[in-house]
């Protein structure tokens, strides 16, 4: 049959497909697990269906008066100009953010018009917008 | 008059470097040894890039507004330090440092490679005058930092705020030596292929030039990670941003190839992978420069989007990339290599190379799904951390403890298996230790405790093994340096804590363990900004920090920056950073304890060492 060297080898060639199934089996769940979609307002409306258990990113523009603070949180709402959710945000604010400027909250959605964020992404300069958010507001 | 003589010599920069691929190709082909000509040409383009560049840094520090880089870029105002950083804070004058980096380094490679052989040399040199070349074409045609504007204004518009900062005004050059520093890597790997010459004697060389960019580059991720930690007031310094995996990725590949070079040096082994290698560390840098300029990446570091540009770089990098298939597919034909036993050094360094190529590929995917996922689908995603974690950490366990075992191994056969007392008992110290550590911290004490004790374990042996003398001093430095880097990282994300909360002057309000007030704000006109600074303090157990956070209110162009107030010691970092929001009372103060963050920096910086002492050791 075949030398001890073939075995030996066959054996180090099925151990390395092995272990580089597994590797990218690894890679992908924890992809799916990890992955944070982004959506506008208007797209919340129309999701079929939402996981409450996923983190969700909206995307879009403080809007105008709806901002209000107290001393543990900070609410405000996210338009799309068609839609709007209301926000819940505990944390500490990024330095650009203000009323009538491009913002992401990233948080769980307690329905479809609340989210609580976890996290505000906001421009780090004027001319400067997220791509997410360009594309948001592009929409309109 | 400046602008006309900057463009002028990066036009003549352009025949030369037209020159020299003619010149050097045919001296290759005639297999000359006489290269005064290439010298000549070499210099003169260096200097015409020179003239370019500092003809760009002369209009910035004179505020010369007709040219429209320093019009989009600069001020009057400005501080002259951010003036000068200014030059290269913009795409057009980072890559006009970019092509000065690239024609310094081709004339150190041309003096320090007198000794190897000649039509290697020409070769190299060939390669690497295509890359400036499409560097050159690439600044001439679609980013030209010597555009003139007419009528010219009296005002600029004023570097981003955000990167007026000494960290970040030295990072992007020291960053760009590390990404530079591979391409000569590449051309001579490129060029070795070709002329048979990957052997003991260039793998040596090619060592010192991998160190050079290894260096640099883990210098440049280092101040851009310190940068991010107090200017971007995040609270941390590794966020998985797009940009720093972009960085990242290229310092996974030149680590792998650092280890396999001294495969090939030692024992002429590994020749195709310390290939493979070689050239994709600098088509990962290019990438990645490609990912950052165009625009792709979701990022703090996007600048105005070009699409003419992101697509120049695709064909530069598609050319480049073909190129080195070709001939690596051409020329790879290796003699069978020299048997090794699988208990030895050989096997060791395979092994962290695999694992440099996981890290790398976890990075990578992460990285670039999101882009492809919204090609394919147009559903628009990110990848957080929480990936990244789950995917590196479990396998930074037999990393390390392999790290801690492999230097010691033999070349060829591990002749005897040391039952050594010592590193038992090491072990079993470190197991203790870590589980001492990983009790205080509530869930998965079994994963922070194998974590913990690996990193413990290598920490140990280094250490131990500092007296040895069998070892190179350079690995030694760098070794437990990063087992240092890895236990402060580990125990900074076990135990950082964070608070924030909104508060009125004069309000207090207790928030776990901490009693956080606000005591005043004033303010303050500095240079081109008003600052805003607030005094807070922070009571814990009867300890009173006081902290002077401030708020940076810049006028041109228009942007509020943070600058977190922090409190170092060894042990740990305290730091609070506020903002306020406008129409309201309230400031939104955010306080942070970091443990351990001086020991990263100094960490990394001793990698660096690590790596220059290997350096000064290979030049002697």
């Amino acid at each position: 049959m075949y030398g001890k060297k073939v075995k030996l080898r066959f054996l180090f060639l099925s151990l390395i497909l092995i272990v580089f199934i597994l590797t990218i089996f690894l890679v992908l769940k924890s992809l799916e697990e990890n992955v944070v979609y982004f959506i506008s307002p208007s797209d919340i409306k129309e999701l079929g269906e939402i996981d409450y258990n996923k983190k969700y990113r909206v995307g879009g523009m403080v809007k105008k008066n709806s901002v209000s603070m107290s001393s543990d949180q900070v609410n405000f709402i996210i338009t799309d100009f068609k839609s709007e959710i209301s926000v819940k945000f505990s944390g500490a604010v990024p330095n650009l953010f203000s009323e009538e400027k491009g913002v992401v909250a990233e948080g769980f959605l307690k329905d479809r018009n609340f989210l609580n964020a976890s996290k505000i992404l906001a421009k780090h300069d004027e001319n400067y917008m997220p791509p997410e958010v360009k594309e948001a507001l592009k929409d309109n | 008059m400046l602008n006309l003589i900057g463009n002028y010599s990066l036009i003549l920069a352009l025949i030369t470097s037209l020159a020299l691929l003619i010149f050097s190709f045919n001296n290759f082909k005639s297999n000359s040894s006489f290269d005064f000509r290439i010298f000549a040409t070499i210099s003169l383009q260096f200097f015409l890039i020179c003239i370019s560049f500092s003809t760009l840094l002369i209009a910035f520090i004179k505020s010369d507004f007709s040219n429209l880089a320093v019009y989009n870029n600069s001020h009057t105002t400005k501080p002259l330090f951010y003036k000068i950083s200014g030059a290269w804070g913009n795409h057009e004058g980072s890559l006009l440092l970019w092509l000065l980096v690239l024609s310094v380094f081709i004339i150190i490679f041309f003096f320090k490679s007198k000794k190897l052989l000649n039509s290697f040399r020409f070769l190299t040199i060939f390669f690497q005058q295509l890359i400036i070349f499409g560097f050159l074409l690439f600044i001439l045609f679609t980013s030209n930092p010597f555009q003139l504007i007419i009528p010219t204004p009296i005002e600029g518009l004023g570097l981003n705020p955000i990167l007026q900062d000494p960290a970040l005004a030295i990072h992007p050059p020291i960053l760009y030596l590390g990404y530079v520093g591979s391409s000569i890597v590449f051309s001579s790997s490129l060029s070795a292929l070709v002329c048979s010459y990957v052997n003991k004697e260039w793998a040596n060389d090619l060592k010192k030039w991998t160190l050079i960019s290894w260096i640099f580059l883990t210098i440049g991720i280092m101040l851009g990670s310190i940068w991010a930690y107090y200017e971007l007031g995040w609270g941390g310094f590794w966020f998985w941003d797009p940009v720093e995996n972009v960085s990242l990725m290229p310092w996974f590949c030149l680590t792998a190839l650092l280890h396999c070079t001294s495969v090939l040096e030692k024992r002429s082994n590994l020749q195709s992978w310390t290939i493979i290698l070689a050239l994709s560390t600098f088509i990962l840098s290019m990438s990645g420069t490609f990912l950052v300029r165009s625009g792709i990446l979701n990022s703090v570091h996007t600048f105005a989007n070009d699409p003419e540009r992101g697509v120049f770089v695709l064909i530069f990098l598609t050319i480049l990339i073909f190129l080195s298939l070709i001939i690596y597919f051409k020329y790879n034909n290796f003699e069978k290599f020299n048997k090794s036993f699988f208990l030895s050094k050989e096997t060791a360094i395979i092994i962290n190379n695999w694992f440099m190529m996981y890290f790398l590929s976890v990075v990578l995917i992460g990285t670039i799904y999101p882009i492809f996922l919204e090609v394919i689908t147009s559903e628009k995603i990110s990848v957080g951390p929480p990936y990244f974690n789950q995917l590196m950490i479990p396998f930074l366990i037999p990393f390390l403890f392999i790290m801690a075992l492999g230097p010691k191994l033999d070349w060829i056969k591990n002749k005897k298996i040391e039952t050594n007392f010592t590193k038992i008992i090491l072990f079993i110290i470190s197991i203790l230790i870590s589980y001492l550590i990983a009790k205080n911290f509530n869930t998965q004490v079994l994963y922070s405790t194998l974590i913990i004790s690996s990193a413990l374990f290598l920490f140990f042996v280094s250490i131990t093994d500092l007296q040895n003398t069998k070892l190179k001093l350079s690995q030694k430095i760098s070794h437990s340096a990063f087992s240092i880097l890895i236990i402060s990282i580990i125990l900074n994300s076990l135990f950082s804590e964070e608070v924030s909360v909104n508060l009125k002057k004069g309000e207090e309000k207790k928030l776990s363990n901490y009693l956080l007030k606000f005591e005043s704000i004033s303010k303050m006109e500095i240079n081109n900004f008003t600052s805003l600074k607030a005094e807070i303090h922070v009571i814990e157990n009867n300890n009173k920090l006081k902290f002077h956070p401030e708020l940076r209110l810049y006028e041109v162009p228009k942007t509020i920056t943070s600058e977190a107030d922090i409190i170092t010691n060894l042990f740990s970092d305290n730091l609070v950073v506020v903002n306020y929001l406008k129409d309201t009372d309230y400031l939104n103060i955010r306080y942070q304890k970091k443990p351990f963050m001086l020991l990263i920096w100094l960490s990394a910086f001793m990698l660096a060492v690590g790596g220059l002492v290997g350096l000064r050791k290979n030049f002697k």
